[in-house]
């Protein structure tokens, strides 16, 4: 078995690689959630000045690289790889983003679990010794994303209770290899398998998701023979309210007691109590957003966090399949990131 | 689902069909349920608003163009599609839907939003195929479906009324 191989899906670093910097650029209602104040930028509008929204998306992933290159105190000729994802066909913001970086890239695919896949790559990348620095972004954009998925922007319709709101935000990290910089230390990465539990509503995403959120913690637990108590926080990327209590329901049924250190960034961004977001957030950026601008902040020796798992969730459908009636299966990708 | 702590072999030796039966039904039991009464009330309301403002145009143009009552409906109905494409170029369509929900929808109203969100929302790539290929994009199903509707019952009628 590979040496820092410790499981069937879990890797242990040798010497962990840190998060040299993270930027966050957000939307407006992002902006005014209970998060707000934790990201480098709040743009006041989703165009950003641009002629369509697409580009909009594309703006925002940069300024969030841009954020992240500055914090980390480095320059983007100083990086080895891009790694990028995000929800439009082609990867469209990714990719037309790497273009000025001209940094070797690498687009990737994971849905909403982008956040978590590009980061444990990246860890991956520098402690296999294959690169020094690494930038991973992802972004969604709420009217990109509702065009591409469901209906465009200005059609009326009346969401179901537990449908979610698709974050506009970008969220951008530069990971180090060990003796690089100072920072947060990625320590294990749990890749997760695709999970499909027979959901077919694509408003239902919460609910697609939490099998497989629970599917990759307990591999996590399993092959680290860590408990849910090693871990200050247990955090889900985006399976909002409903996912979570399905989440909880479905790790009760396994025998996994999360109980108050479970939380979930779908939940975290808005303030459901006052933003019309029904169920939460979703998206690639909901995730990257609250991890990168906000938690990332609390993980020091001495803080409230010493211990993180994240448990970034994406619902794998298309509108192709879900128009042919197909399932959604889903995956979720853990990372454990330590001070 | 219930299972020794692992649910990827619960999964394998549970087998995938009955196991994601189980959960969708868990899903279903679990998952929030929209207010359905409330949405009926709120519908009941909208769609009456919507209708009097219909029945108001209708007797004004009756009253102004000096037509019949019948005449005036056309001039009304063009009158309440122009309303609701304003109201959604201006962006306040979708909020007032997400509150109505089936009483902005099912009037004329809802299906000026389907067209006119769409030739926004497509604009970007171009006149012809942005716009005019992708118009119809929502409102192109309830075209063909009201013009089979009508032909069957077209049919209907002029069997039961005898006139052939």
């Amino acid at each position: 078995m590979a040496s820092k191989r410790i499981g069937a899906q879990t890797v242990r670093f040798a010497s962990p690689p840190v998060i040299l910097g993270a930027g966050v650029a957000a939307g407006p209602m992002e902006g005014d959630g209970p998060l707000g104040g934790s990201f480098d930028e709040v743009v006041p509008d989703l165009y950003l000045g641009q002629q369509t929204y697409e580009k909009a998306e594309r703006e925002l992933m940069k300024r969030a690289c841009h954020h992240a290159l500055a914090k980390a105190r480095i320059d983007v000729k100083d990086l080895n790889y891009f790694l990028a994802g995000d929800l439009l066909n082609q990867l469209i913001t990714s990719t037309f983003n790497a273009l000025p970086l001209q940094t070797p890239f690498l687009g990737l695919y994971g849905a909403c679990s982008t956040s978590m896949e590009s980061l444990g790559l990246a860890a991956m990348l520098c402690d296999g010794g294959f690169a020094d620095k690494v930038l991973v972004a992802t972004s969604s954009h709420n009217a990109t994303a509702e065009r591409q998925y469901r209906y465009p922007v200005e059609y009326g319709s009346q969401r179901r209770p537990y449908a979610q709101w698709t974050v506009t935000a970008a969220g951008a990290a530069v990971v180090a290899a060990a003796g690089q910089g100072e920072g947060p230390r990625i320590t294990h990465v749990t890749t997760g398998k695709v999970v499909d539990l027979g959901i077919k509503d694509p408003f239902d995403q919460g609910a697609a998701m939490a099998p497989a959120a629970i599917d990759t913690m307990l591999a996590h637990f399993n092959e680290t023979g860590r408990s849910a108590d090693y871990y200050d926080l247990i955090v889900t990327g985006d399976l909002a309210s409903f996912g979570k209590e399905m989440a909880l329901e479905v790790a009760r049924r396994a025998g996994l007691e999360l109980g108050d250190r479970y939380e979930d960034c779908g939940v975290m961004i808005y303030d459901r109590s006052r933003q019309d977001v029904h169920s939460g957030g979703s998206g690639c950026g909901c995730s990257a957003a609250v991890v990168f601008g906000h938690l990332l902040k609390q993980v020091s020796a001495g803080g409230r966090v010493r211990r993180l798992l994240v448990v970034a969730t994406g619902a794998l459908l298309s509108p192709t399949t879900f128009q042919q009636g197909e399932n959604i299966p889903a995956i979720a990708h853990a990372v454990a990131i330590e001070a | 689902l219930e299972g020794d702590g692992n649910l990827v072999k619960v999964k394998q030796e549970g087998g995938l069909p009955s196991q994601q039966a189980a959960y969708s039904q868990l899903v279903s039991r679990m998952e929030p349920k929209p207010p359905r009464l409330a949405n009926a009330v709120r519908a009941f309301l909208a769609g009456g608003i919507v209708c009097i403002v219909g029945e108001g145009l209708t007797d004004f143009f009756e009253r102004v163009l000096n037509i019949s009552h019948k005449e005036a409906g056309n001039p009304a109905v063009a009158g309440m599609i122009l309303i609701g494409a304003l109201l959604t170029g201006m962006g306040h369509f979708d909020k007032l839907a997400r509150w109505a929900g089936a009483g902005l929808a099912v009037p004329v109203t809802g299906f000026a939003n389907s067209m006119v969100a769409t030739a926004l929302e497509f604009k970007q790539e171009g006149l012809v195929y942005g716009i005019g290929g992708r118009m119809f994009q929502l409102a192109g199903a309830v075209i063909v479906f009201g013009v089979v509707t009508a032909f069957v019952v077209g049919i209907v009628y002029a069997l039961a009324s005898g006139y052939w």
